[in-house]
């Protein structure tokens, strides 16, 4: 034995507290499945109530953690590697949110399939914390994690629903794309790193600001930025790298589906943010162009071929698509002042549109698990023939959240897509605002075929059939869609509270 | 003005907001409540604006009954009303309008919903006409097109659901320019103001534009008023819509909301770039005429009598622009005269054409043969409508036609001279179609028209009050549109090298 100095390895300091939001998820999601596997089924209801009770608590703690952060200013935290900024506390808030509302409508969907267990509510409570992981990163190896942890997650969730084959092919569809792309973003933190010396988002802002530019190795450092952007652009579904989208949306279980869009979506944009806004701000000149085309495809795209879909949910993912296109938009005028100690109304708009269209897209979903009843597969267009004759206060709340996609007055996607908008149009961006509004144009000639197909379409003798099947429905579903319902309203008519909030998001931590 | 008096302009807006809300919670097996709340609240509302046409101050230059308060502080945005001499008639005449078509016009099916979107659409009207704040604005000329499109594709004929929708991806493709124009308008003005705000009192005194950036912002706003009003070649949509919708759809579309685009293009196109509008008049004015002449030589040719009505609107609508851009006092109040003459005139006919089709069940000219005969007090009050439409003297459409040719003939001589055709067209299409329908011997499927009942009398009365009243009398109307203009004139003057001609300015009551 050769004897060698002892060497102690000091781990960094942790401060347990602030990161409480994700720590409350991920306990929750051990313990659901630890205690899920040793008892008994529980009585109805009992997963998805533990399940919202701990992302609620996690809201609730980011919020506490809001006020912190409000008075003591953005920090780091675990020696750098997490940031504790109010743009993560928001995305945070956004995800619980989407967990919350998801898992309600889990319960009633898992009832009907004869599928209840703890697995899914696990899965989506480490699927969000991955998520808060990907959008607090400050270090884009921790980011790579996260990615990893959502992702890993959802491919399970995707396949999930074990009788149905569709269901696996939705799994494994993303699961090789999603690896495939995941590749991709682990390159290009590779070429960063190279090219930076570290992965430390603070530490590459400084080398690039210390640093002589002819010094640098730029092709390096260009090329993994844009594989980045390529692994990042694949988690946001914006086309070009949207074509799994609407394969894998349709194909998993309608919860998930909603989970995939509102959660997965939110998180891949405060990656996106982290990478491009706070990492990169120095070379914005280049990236900017690549998110404008970004954007410019992903709003054709999405609203032009969803108008040729004859599936629901079909037609959600390509809606989906358009929305991103608009998230896009404002993290294209995001870029203008990015690095900037005033960095503009982007970000905000960002974090606003976010929130709005996780709730939206949620609701729509939760309306078409409900109404698609056992099977899952009734999600054809004309499914929906005399919706509103069978259930009309569904059809209502449907009606609310399409008119809220659309971007009707008076509910939250209208303030949404004015934000930005007006984000774009501040930094004179006008081609890219009148080309996003006139795709809405189109993409609301989508959602009215659905509102048609519900209120003026008389029902044909399938539709009349799925009628006559198992109507119940239990609380769960319909309270979380009433709640969304609530929430698009509401923010459409008093908006100001969320506005003030996401004013803040412009203080990152460095 | 009015402070802290009753809000009467905010309860325009609520009174049939409260009266949707009503009828949602009635039941909805006994649609006669349904039906007297809805009357009632349509009824109260307009009780409220003749109570507002009284007290209002005839010779008052600016804004009466303001009330404003802030809504969306970040934005600058507030919850800002106010009437003047252009907006008071289009107000009272919207409310009036309402009642009357619920009164004449029957639905047959779905009373519940179909009045829960006529009184919706009566709000976004009322408040579309009453705003002085952008944001406000917009947010009701969106929003009307949720009832309309609904009205259209739910009660309305054989065709319905493709012309609601061709009706709202015109308007909304015209709407997402003006999106952007109103956000551009806001922070390009933002220096010249000093903050950002929506207000539009305030942009149009102190927004201080570059001449082509005005011009492009005035462009934006044109597109969707041109969509709205309907300028020629962008009325595509209007002969679908028409003709498609219910009776009541039609009265209300014709009636006052096509006058929406014309009052937005007085009242924000001029209003906020003079400049622009000054610059682009030729082209509105050529539009304007082309308008005249074109949709009366097609109304001329066309066998459906509602198709017929409706192509009458764009020639009558021609006139209104060609006098809002020919920039006289005369012209000006002409047009706005004209809007409520139409209102009233073609609200009145289309009432009238539903009714024939109520007891024919079609509107084909070729159909109809000698009704006269069968049914004289129909026959003449058809008769006073049409002639009222047509613009013969001692009938309101002659003063309002009138005024806009002497205007403007002072300041677009030529325009004026072809436009002076479109009066003798008119003639021409609306007498020939009367002989066609009215004279003649009735054969077998007409000898039994039914003729008018008192209910229909009762409707029909107050339009030929009003045709009557103000083609003998327009003296107290002309007193508190005149004022308005004039500052509306003053504004155009201060910011352009324009002039108005000294006959124009001596007044009209002399």
């Amino acid at each position: 034995m050769i004897a060698q100095p002892v060497s102690t390895f000091t781990g960094p300091e942790i401060d347990w507290y602030a990161l409480s939001p994700l720590l409350v998820l991920v306990a929750a999601a051990v313990a659901l499945l630890v205690a899920g596997a040793l008892t008994p089924p529980w009585p109805k209801g009992g997963y998805a109530i533990v399940t919202v009770g701990a992302a609620t608590a996690s809201a609730v703690l980011a919020i506490i953690q809001w006020q912190n952060i409000s008075d003591d200013g953005p920090s780091t935290l675990v020696a750098g590697a997490v940031s504790f900024d109010l743009s993560a506390m928001f995305f945070t808030i956004t995800i619980c949110v989407a967990v919350a509302l998801v898992a309600l409508l889990t319960d009633d969907f898992l009832r009907r399939q004869a599928l209840d267990g703890p697995e899914f509510y696990a899965l989506y409570l480490v699927a969000a914390a991955g998520g808060i992981v990907m959008a607090s990163a400050n270090d884009l190896i921790v980011l790579f994690l996260g990615v990893e942890t959502l992702s890993l997650a959802l491919y399970v969730l995707a396949a999930a629903d074990r009788r149905r084959s569709k269901s696996q092919e939705s799994g494994l569809k993303y699961f090789v794309l999603g690896s495939f792309s995941s590749a991709f973003l682990l390159y290009g933190i590779a070429l960063v790193y190279g090219a930076t010396g570290s992965t430390n988002i603070t530490r590459v802002v400084v080398y690039l600001q210390e640093s002589v530019p002819l010094e640098r190795f730029d092709a390096l450092l260009l090329t993994g930025v844009a594989l980045m952007m390529v692994g990042l652009a694949f988690k946001i579904a914006a086309a070009p790298f949207h074509v799994w989208t609407p394969d894998v949306y349709e194909g998993a279980p309608s919860p998930v589906s909603a989970f995939m869009a509102s959660a997965g979506k939110v998180a891949a944009f405060g990656a996106l943010v982290r990478v491009l806004i706070v990492a990169l701000p120095f070379y914005r000149e280049d990236w900017q162009p690549v998110v404008w085309v970004l954007a410019l495809v992903s709003l054709v795209v999405g609203s032009v071929l969803a108008v040729v879909q004859t599936n629901v949910k079909r037609l959600l993912a390509y809606s989906s698509i358009n929305h991103v296109g608009f998230v896009l938009v404002g993290i294209e005028s995001a870029a203008h002042r990015a690095g900037a100690v005033d960095s503009g109304p982007g970000v905000p708009s960002v974090g606003v549109y976010l929130l709005a269209y996780t709730v939206m897209v949620i609701g729509s979903f939760g309306v078409v698990a409900i109404a698609s009843r056992s099977g899952d597969d009734a999600t054809s267009l004309d499914s929906f023939r005399g919706f509103a004759t069978r259930r009309p206060v569904l059809a209502v709340a449907f009606t609310v959240f399409l008119l809220a996609q659309a971007g009707v007055p008076f509910t939250s996607g209208f303030i949404a897509k004015f934000g930005v908008v007006q984000a774009a149009v501040e930094e004179r961006s006008y081609a890219i605002a009148l080309i996003a509004m006139l795709t809405s144009v189109v993409a609301a000639f989508l959602y009215l075929r659905i509102i048609v197909t519900m209120w003026m379409s008389e029902p044909d003798d399938a539709s009349v059939e799925l009628a006559g099947a198992g109507t119940s429905n239990s609380w769960t579903g319909t309270l979380s869609i009433g709640l969304a319902a609530g929430f698009t309203v509401a923010v459409g008519i008093v908006p100001g509270w969320l506005l003030d909030a996401a004013d803040d998001l412009t203080q990152f931590a460095r | 003005m009015n402070e802290g008096s009753f809000p009467i302009l905010t309860a325009l807006i609520a009174t049939p907001l409260a009266g949707a809300v009503l009828v949602m919670l009635a039941n909805a097996r006994r649609p006669e409540i349904a039906k007297l709340v809805g009357l009632l609240t349509s009824v109260a509302t307009a009780a409220l604006s003749v109570w507002l046409l009284a007290s209002f101050e005839s010779g008052a230059e600016s804004y009466q009954f303001v009330s404003k308060h802030p809504w969306i502080e970040q934005w600058g945005i507030s919850w800002h009303l106010g009437v003047d001499g252009i907006s008071l008639f289009l107000v009272v005449l919207t409310a009036v309008l309402f009642p009357l078509s619920l009164l004449g016009a029957d639905p047959h099916h779905g009373h519940k919903q179909y009045l829960v979107w006529m009184l919706i659409l009566e709000a976004g009207v009322m408040g579309s006409f009453l705003s002085l704040d952008l944001f406000v604005f917009f947010l009701f000329f969106e929003v009307v097109l949720v009832p309309m499109y609904f009205l259209i594709g739910g009660w309305g004929y054989e065709d319905r659901v493709h012309a609601a929708l061709k009706f709202f991806l015109y308007t909304a493709g015209g709407s997402a320019f003006m999106f952007v124009g109103i956000i551009a308008t806001v922070y390009l003005a933002r220096d010249s103001v000093g903050e950002i705000t929506f207000d539009l009192v305030r942009l149009s005194e102190d927004a201080d534009f570059a001449t082509s950036t005005g011009r492009w912002l005035f462009f934006a706003f044109a597109v969707a008023f041109a969509v709205k009003v309907p300028i020629f070649p962008l009325h595509t949509w209007l002969p679908d819509a028409h003709t498609q919708a219910p009776t009541a759809g039609s009265v209300v579309l014709a009636g006052v909301m096509l006058k929406l685009g014309t009052y937005g293009l007085l009242r924000f196109g001029l209003g906020l770039f003079p400049e622009a509008a000054y610059w682009a008049r030729p082209l509105l004015l050529t539009l304007g005429v082309v308008g005249i002449i074109y949709g009366a030589m097609v109304a001329t040719m066309q066998k459906d009598l509602k198709r017929l009505v409706a192509y009458s609107s764009i020639a009558h609508l021609g006139f209104i622009i060609l006098g809002t851009f020919a920039f006289t006092s005369q012209s000006m109040s002409g047009s706005v005269l004209q809007m409520i003459n139409h209102g009233v005139s073609t609200g009145a006919l289309f009432l009238l054409v539903g009714w024939i089709y109520e007891r024919r069940k079609t509107r084909l000219i070729a159909e109809l043969r000698g009704i006269q005969q069968v049914a004289p007090i129909f026959a003449a009050g058809f008769m006073v409508v049409m002639l009222s439409s047509i613009g013969v003297p001692g009938l309101n459409g002659f003063v309002g036609e009138y005024l806009v040719l002497i205007g403007s003939f002072l300041t677009a001589r030529w325009w004026t001279v072809v436009a002076a055709a479109g009066v003798i067209l008119a003639a021409v299409y609306l007498l020939w179609a009367y002989q066609r329908v009215f004279h003649g011997e009735p054969d077998d499927a007409n000898r039994t028209f039914k003729e008018l009942t008192l209910r229909e009398g009762m409707v029909l009365l107050p339009f030929i009050g009003l045709i009557v009243f103000c083609g003998v009398y327009p003296k107290p109307m002309l007193d508190r549109i005149e004022p308005s203009i004039a500052e509306l004139i003053e504004h155009v003057e201060e910011n352009t090298d324009f002039v108005s001609p000294e006959p124009a300015r001596a007044g009209i009551d002399e």
